[in-house]
């Protein structure tokens, strides 16, 4: 571990920098966020008002916030379970000794490098009402008409597609290495034992990937939760009605547009106990990862 | 009879894999052709899926339209510079948590802790303050230093460090290297494949980064590329143009692309890397 004993300033000059950005920028905002949500700041006096918890229990008993707290975790949960199960029956069919899998495991990288705000207008088109390929697909086979711009499901829709769309390429990947880290001679074991490949897949293969299903649900999470925002603010700007305003976006809109400040860091401090306690169920099943490694 | 049912099964695979990358591939290609097209058959239906010949013409309305050439080189130069510092900062970082026994070394558990569960929404009130206090609004110095607050390259490079025999570092000391000697004439140049893969996870990030530039941003020649994407599109919604608003596209997702596309043996390499820490 030291490898250049006598040398008793230089890591600290090493760490310096990295230590102090993240004390600046991350630290000392969020400390003011929390203190921030205990006021009430008048839109035009500037005037600033203790006023306790209300901007916590006012966000509590808004029917807004709820709302908008359920449609986030509604997306959040189809991002998750959709996305991730398509992509890691992709990846097991990748990593098939096929020939051309070397191809395929590449083929799907690139979503990796779309952003969120140009896959929601490529799904736009896709969900345009009248040059949209996926709605005038949807008009022939059910006869119904979606149009994005006015229906809260179409618009919901459009906003979830994209983003399972966008985290493919990612998951993959992810999954793929996951998939190249398994033995294969557990695998053939449990073969050799007389399961088919199918138990042996849920038996041997999926318990052995649960290490990067949770970090990838972990990612996801953090996806659905905040980078969506440029989707959003591009194609829905939260609407029709309340349909997309996630709570990413409900802060934006509430600190910035509403200028209501206090109500936009007590929404800050919610959302911080939530990316927490998803953290803190990431780093408990990657230390828990010690059992299975070799 | 097997060896029939195995070719029959790998057969299935291909298809499989094929038709779905195919369905994953279709909108940007729908996207592209429609950006190829004049206005009228951009809106002809049954719709034209063959390129058309107008491609250049709608990028170059696209690009005068939102005063492109701007954003490009912000979003280009906020990439670059990030990518490059944050470079700079792990290796340092991971070096002092790597090679040295001191105090400090608890700290880099709690950071990433703190990385991890403080994202800019928890925070982006106050870090916008902060921001119109240091006088930066609409700087260059918004757009990239905040950006610097991460551990996910030191975790990269701690990584790989840990691999690298002790051998090599005794040896250096031995023949009387400093430890930046050993660090820069030793340790880099086996890193380069580390470094290629955190350039590309930084620079496909920063280019597409959109809430931070939204907010700390107002004048037009400091706006980034993919919030001129929104000028784009919300210009669609008045005037239908498909097909200038996806010549724009085509412009604004190709660089993250191309660098991934370049760089993408040395990226599976970080991510299969990331994925077995």
């Amino acid at each position: 571990m030291n490898r250049f004993p006598g040398h008793n300033i230089l890591p600290y000059a090493l760490i310096f920098p990295t230590v102090t950005v993240i004390a600046v920028f991350l630290v000392v905002p969020f400390v003011q966020a929390i203190h921030m949500s205990f006021f009430r700041v008048s839109p035009f006096g500037r005037v600033r008002v203790y006023t306790g918890l209300r901007n916590y229990a006012e966000l509590l008993r808004s029917p807004e916030y709820l709302q908008s707290f359920l449609n986030t975790m509604l997306f959040c949960a189809i991002v998750i379970g959709v996305g991730l199960g398509i992509a890691l029956f992709i990846a097991v069919l990748a990593t098939q000794k096929i020939r051309g899998a070397a191809f395929y495991q590449v083929a799907f990288i690139w979503t990796y490098a779309m952003s969120p705000a140009i896959a929601g207008v490529i799904w736009a088109l896709m969900f345009d009402p009248s040059v949209g390929i996926f709605t005038a697909l949807l008009e022939t086979m059910t006869g119904f008409r979606l149009n994005f711009t006015t229906d809260a499901v179409g618009a919901f829709l459009l906003v979830t597609i994209a983003s399972i769309w966008i985290m493919l390429g990612y998951n993959i990947c992810f999954y793929i290495a996951g998939l190249q880290n398994v033995p294969n001679e557990l695998k053939e074991a449990a073969l050799v034992d007389g399961a088919g490949p199918w138990k042996a897949f849920w038996i041997i293969t999926f318990p052995m990937l649960s290490p990067t299903t949770a970090f990838l649900i972990f990612v996801n999470t953090l996806y659905a939760f905040f980078m969506v925002f440029g989707m959003l603010d591009v194609v829905t700007q939260g609407g029709p009605g309340q349909a997309t305003e996630f709570l990413v976006y409900k802060i934006y809109r509430d600190g910035f547009a509403r200028l209501r400040e206090g109500q936009a860091a007590a929404q800050s401090v919610f959302l911080f106990l939530m990316v927490a306690s998803i953290a803190g169920f990431q780093i408990w099943t990657s230390t828990r990862r010690a059992v299975y490694s070799r | 009879m097997r060896r029939h049912r195995k070719a029959l099964l790998n057969a299935a695979t291909h298809l499989v894999l094929i038709v779905t990358l195919i369905a994953v591939a279709f909108p940007v290609y729908y996207a592209i052709v429609m950006g190829t097209h004049t206005h009228r058959d951009a809106y002809a239906f049954p719709p034209i899926l063959i390129p058309g010949d107008q491609l250049w013409q709608n990028m170059l309305v696209a690009w005068e339209r939102i005063n492109l050439g701007r954003l490009a080189f912000n979003s280009l130069f906020i990439a670059i510079a990030v990518s490059v510092g944050k470079i700079v900062l792990s290796i340092m970082a991971a070096f002092a948590f790597t090679h040295f026994k001191f105090r400090g070394s608890w700290l880099l558990f709690p950071l990433t802790m703190i990385t991890q569960m403080l994202p800019l929404p928890v925070r982006i009130l106050p870090a916008f303050y902060l921001m119109a206090s240091f006088g930066w609004l609409n700087t260059y110095w918004a757009l990239t230093i905040p950006y610097l607050a991460s551990t996910t390259g030191i975790i990269l490079f701690r990584q790989f460090f840990l691999t690298v025999p002790d051998e090599l570092s005794d040896a250096a000391r031995v023949d009387g290297a400093t430890p930046l000697q050993y660090l820069w004439n030793i340790l880099i140049p086996l890193s380069l494949t580390n470094i290629a893969a955190l350039f590309v996870i930084e620079f496909v990030y920063i280019w597409n980064e959109y809430l931070w530039p939204l907010v700390v941003t107002t004048q037009a020649d400091m706006r980034v590329a993919q919030i001129g994407l929104r000028m784009l599109y919300t210009s669609e919604r008045a005037a239908a143009e498909w097909n200038i608003v996806m010549a724009g596209l085509f412009m604004i997702m190709l660089p993250p692309l191309v660098v991934l596309i370049l760089l993408r043996k040395q990226f599976a390499q970080g991510i299969a890397m990331q994925s077995t820490k």
